[in-house]
């Protein structure tokens, strides 16, 4: 391989990185706003938010990108930039995963640290930051780690709408090489590498997490 | 936002034969991966560790790359070293493939949670190593699994669509050779994605049937 065509695939890295960052960050934000959605005391705040869960993961992923690529500049007028458009898509999909987990959690603090918060005085906002989150964030740690991994692997869908990232570099590298093997067990290394850092980043953050609580 | 019923019933008669594929392939990679993950699963048991190491390190590798990677991998590589496959046969692998290295450690918890005792009873019975496992072991290991490996059928459903990619025409492949021609995207894009939330329902409440039945 050409440093040429090198470069083309570094720029796919950089793509897959980027993309990486901002659906994670999406991803959170909707799996707490739902999860925490989900264990809301009113009956129609869960019945939203379960109603969100269930129909973005019970979607394909790629065929959730489809939508946003397609149907959303059709039918509503937005024309997103493909970064961001892969980052909603992708975001909303594996913030529904993620919502499970931020519920799951939530629900496996002990109900006594809970009916201590209330015994307090405490507002249902407060019980959350500084009783259930606390206690609760460590506990996500390993489920979102896989979701992390799940969802690297869910950015190589967005080549399929033409976005540069670096499965999309790879079938380019491809058609100019003529040579499949060799491009494409880089491609799947680079992924194994970036998927094996990310491991690693997480173990050691739940680390640190679970050091602060007993 | 415009809505054409039309579009609609035109997109029906190839939605029918997407579905057709995306089952087939779901069936075909549930049997694929369940049986190819067991293999792995029982040799990451075997004593000798020039078995165990590189089964651990092929499937991890497997397991943290991209499917719509290794679809492009099997579907141009192995052209390349001689082997043809129809596109339809490898997308199944792939997703088998895949899938076996989730599964594996399915059977894997399934097959560590059968209590000690019967091991040991097994050996005080002197049951010979292959009716140890064929009787005792994988009876009450694999009752325990299938609830689980029925969440990877789900997955496996959504990731069908992936194999559009090396020319499957499985639903988001018809929709969009339908989007092609007619250039209606929101009618057929929605009819599907309806589809998918439909059939993970269905399969959802299949399992949990399933699972009050074995795990009482």
């Amino acid at each position: 391989m050409t440093s040429g065509l090198w470069e083309l695939v570094l720029r796919g890295v950089w793509t897959t990185v980027q993309l990486l960052v901002l659906s994670a960050l999406l991803a959170s934000a909707v799996s707490f706003a739902v999860g925490v959605a989900r264990t809301d005391p009113r009956r129609l705040v869960r019945f939203l938010a379960g109603l969100y869960t269930e129909v973005f993961r019970g979607t394909s992923a790629l065929v959730m990108i489809f939508w946003v690529f397609f149907v959303l500049p059709v039918a509503f007028g937005w024309q997103l930039v493909p970064l961001w458009a892969g980052t909603l898509a992708l975001g909303l999909t594996y913030g529904a995963y993620g919502s499970e987990i931020v519920r799951g959690a939530l629900n496996a603090v002990d109900p006594a640290q809970r009916e201590g918060g209330i015994a307090l005085g405490f507002t249902r906002w407060q019980r959350l930051r500084l009783i259930l989150l606390p206690q609760a964030v460590p506990e996500m740690v390993p489920p979102f780690s896989n979701l992390l991994i799940e969802l690297l692997k869910g950015t190589a869908l967005v080549s399929v709408m033409g976005m540069g990232d670096l499965a999309f570099s790879a079938n380019l590298v491809r058609l100019a090489l003529q040579q499949s093997a060799e491009i494409y067990t880089y491609v799947l290394f680079i992924y194994f590498v970036i998927a094996f850092g990310l491991t690693r980043l997480m173990r050691s953050l739940e680390k640190r997490l679970k050091g602060g609580v007993a | 936002m415009t809505w054409d019923w039309n579009a609609v019933s035109d997109f029906m008669p190839y939605f029918w034969h997407g579905l057709l594929v995306t089952l087939q392939v779901v069936a075909l990679g549930s049997l694929l991966s369940f049986s190819l993950g067991l293999v792995w699963a029982l040799l990451m048991r075997v004593p000798s560790r020039w078995v165990r190491w590189p089964v651990g390190v092929v499937t991890e590798f497997v397991r943290d790359t991209p499917l719509l990677v290794q679809l492009f991998f099997l579907f141009y590589v192995l052209p390349e070293w001689g082997v043809t496959f129809s596109a339809l046969t490898t997308g199944v692998v792939a997703i088998g493939l895949h899938y076996s290295t989730y599964t594996m450690q399915v059977y894997r918890a399934g097959i560590e949670a059968v209590p000690v005792g019967q091991w040991e009873a097994a050996t005080a019975l002197s049951l010979p190593r292959r009716r140890t496992w064929t009787a005792v072991i994988l009876p009450q290991a694999l009752r325990r699994v299938i609830p689980a490996l029925g969440n990877y059928v789900i997955s496996m459903l959504k990731d069908t669509p992936m194999l559009m990619v090396i020319t499957v025409l499985e639903m988001l492949g018809r929709a969009r050779l339908f989007s092609q021609a007619s250039f209606q995207f929101t009618e057929p894009l929605t009819v599907i994605g309806v589809a998918f939330i439909v059939l993970s329902y269905l399969a959802s409440l299949l399992l949990r049937a399933l699972e009050r039945r074995l795990v009482r």
